[in-house]
């Protein structure tokens, strides 16, 4: 039996390249379905369990879906703008409510304004530092911190908008005060700031050189009782420092500044209930719960994976008949082989064996990469392991 | 999955006088050609290495395949040292041919896809009635050397030159040290210079493994190489 296996595997070997080839095209088909399917299981899992640790939330009118995404998981998809005043608009004896400013990048990373209550609420630890407290100041999660390299006492810059657009967002470097713990949800991506710095980022408060005749003679044009003039030479600064923080303010009233949404926590679901109902004709605010919209969401990603798992599955049928057809051309291609080994007296079964073996190989070797390639999806997550193949 | 391995020593005659006999065989095909091959009587001695000629389609592989047992005549009796072959099951005579009749083809038909010591020790690794231990390594490799291509064990026989497959060929049949050797158009396929280096590298290689050689050829210089030439025309009706 040994021999004849020997001689397969000789002839596998040697056909290498047909040899990856089916190989790889079987591992993929056996993989393939059970990956999506765990991969949608995870995301749905995932986002179920954010969706429902969320009771409500309080967003400008318009779609749901991304009020809550951007909300849930700092998705790019911004909501329309909400002042800051709606949130007067929670009864605090039915709710509290968590501010949330979610358009600015760091980096790539998503910078969430918000308070300090967020972390209590999320049961976020820290890992390292403390929660920010100072204008300018920032707590990264654990992802940002291991991809971009930063801890405590390190600083972020948050990308500006449009480089070319000097009347724009300026970038404004953030101190780094404290390191959460991994939490393996989208807080792990976040750069956690105070909401008034968000406002900062935006262009609604700033910070510049001290303007007054005494001071600064040269860059004031005119000054009256409560306003001054001065020449485009005055300095603002990207950085709030201990030196430079008492000179960042803002102007008009913060109750018009935007905030992109807020979660609200009701008292007890009756308040929850009361809330609802009192939001249903709001007009221009919507008081919505994730998990009703995400279950929306999961069953047209399911509806989805249905049908691509139907087409992976004819994929998949596709692929083993061809290689049923490669298997057998190879063994009529052998048949020659096989006519010489007859004649020279080798057993019938000993054929037989090394006409199986390189089907054998293939489909052995197909399987336990397949079933290595699931055991890795089980242990580090299939978007993970997609990144790393495709890295 | 192993074939067991036959006793074919039960379809023994108790003497042995010749190396093969032929008593009264007929063949044919049967596949609608008006091929028969008939022979009344023939004998192949031990020790005497024989070569057997004729034209092209006479029958001359008919006669080597039914003398390693490939082929079963439709009447008579195929004796091949002191065994019946011609009374054997498939798997009984398989077993015979791998243990005691070793084979050179003219187109070699040599495994591509393995080495030269592969293909020398195949015998070994296609039936189980042949062990493959340490000795018979060793004297693989002995072979190997004694047809002239020592330190190229482990070089494919794609790289070869076809006087070189042909020497792997040539130890592949001798590697079981089997008594009778059957090479069909052996030099069918090579340049004049390698024709006679291969019949002579074959007769010495058997005399080494104390093989008797017979070879089928319609080339008339290698005739007076052999103790025995017989020509086919006069064994019998064809």
């Amino acid at each position: 039996m040994l021999g004849p296996l020997y001689l397969g595997w000789k002839y596998v070997i040697h056909h290498r390249s047909k040899t990856v080839i089916l190989v790889a095209a079987i591992s993929l088909t056996i993989f393939l379905p059970p990956a999506l399917t765990l991969l949608v299981e995870r995301g749905a899992e995932n986002l179920t369990s954010r969706a429902e640790a969320t009771p409500l939330l309080l967003g400008a009118a318009g779609s749901p879906l991304e009020l809550t995404l951007n909300s849930l998981y700092f998705n790019e998809a911004m909501p329309a703008g909400l002042a800051f005043a709606s949130m007067d608009a929670i009864d605090p004896g039915l709710a509290g409510a968590i501010p949330l400013y979610v358009r600015y990048k760091a980096r790539g990373f998503p910078i969430v304004g918000t308070t300090s209550s967020y972390f209590s609420y999320r049961g976020l630890p820290l890992l390292d530092g403390r929660p920010f407290a100072l204008l300018g100041e920032c707590v990264i999660g654990a992802n940002v911190a291991r991809r971009l390299d930063v801890g405590v006492g390190d600083t972020v810059i948050s990308t500006p908008e449009s480089l070319f657009d000097i009347a724009g967002v300026y970038p404004l470097k953030m101190s780094v005060v404290g390191v959460l713990s991994p939490s393996l949800s989208p807080d792990d991506d976040g750069v956690f700031t105070d909401l008034k710095t968000t406002w900062v980022i935006e262009g609604l408060g700033h910070g510049h050189q001290a303007l007054d005749q005494e001071s600064s003679p040269d860059l004031v044009l005119s000054q009256e009782e409560s306003s001054v003039t001065a020449n485009a030479a005055v300095v603002q600064y990207n950085e709030i420092t201990e030196a430079n923080r008492d000179s960042f303010h803002f102007h008009g009233d913060d109750g018009g500044y935007p905030i992109s949404g807020a979660i609200v926590l009701p008292r007890d679901e009756k308040s929850g209930a009361i809330l609802q109902g009192r939001f249903l004709d709001a007009g221009e605010v919507q008081l919505t719960r994730p998990d009703a919209v995400i279950g929306e969401l999961l069953a047209t990603v399911f509806t989805v994976q249905a049908f691509v798992l139907l087409i992976i599955g004819l994929v998949g049928v596709a692929t083993l008949i061809t290689a049923v057809l490669v298997f057998i051309l190879s063994i009529r291609l052998r048949a020659r082989e096989f006519l010489t080994l007859q004649r020279m007296g080798a057993a019938s079964g000993s054929i037989f064996i090394m006409m199986g073996a390189e089907t054998l190989f293939v489909l052995l070797t197909s399987s336990l990469i397949a079933a290595v390639l699931l055991g890795l999806s089980q242990l580090l997550g299939t978007t993970e392991l997609v990144l790393w193949l495709s890295r | 999955m192993t074939d067991p391995v036959p006793s074919f020593e039960e379809h023994s005659k108790k003497t042995m006088t010749d190396l093969i006999e032929f008593d009264n065989v007929r063949f044919g095909y049967g596949d609608g050609s008006s091929f028969e091959l008939r022979i009344p009587s023939l004998a192949f001695a031990a020790d005497q290495h024989c070569a057997i000629t004729g034209p092209s389609g006479c029958g001359k592989t008919t006669l080597l395949h039914l003398m390693a047992g490939i082929l079963q005549p439709d009447e008579g009796q195929i004796t091949n040292q002191a065994v019946t072959v011609s009374q054997l099951s498939d798997q009984e005579r398989r077993a015979f041919r791998i243990q005691k009749v070793g084979l050179v083809f003219q187109a070699f038909e040599l495994l591509d896809y393995l080495n030269v010591l592969d293909n020398v020790l195949l015998p070994y690794r296609v039936h189980p009635g042949l062990v493959l231990d340490d000795p018979v390594r060793e004297r693989a490799e002995s072979l190997i050397r004694s047809v002239g291509l020592g330190g190229k064990e482990r070089r494919s026989v794609r790289q070869l030159s076809q006087g070189e497959q042909q020497r792997v060929a040539v130890a592949r049949a001798l590697s079981t040290r089997p008594p009778l050797v059957l090479a069909d158009e052996p030099t069918g396929n090579l340049d004049p210079a390698n024709k006679v280096r291969i019949i002579d590298l074959l007769k010495s290689a058997a005399e080494a493994t104390g093989s008797t050689i017979i070879t089928v050829t319609h080339d008339h210089s290698l005739l007076d190489r052999f103790e025995r030439v017989i020509d086919f025309d006069s064994l019998g009706d064809a």
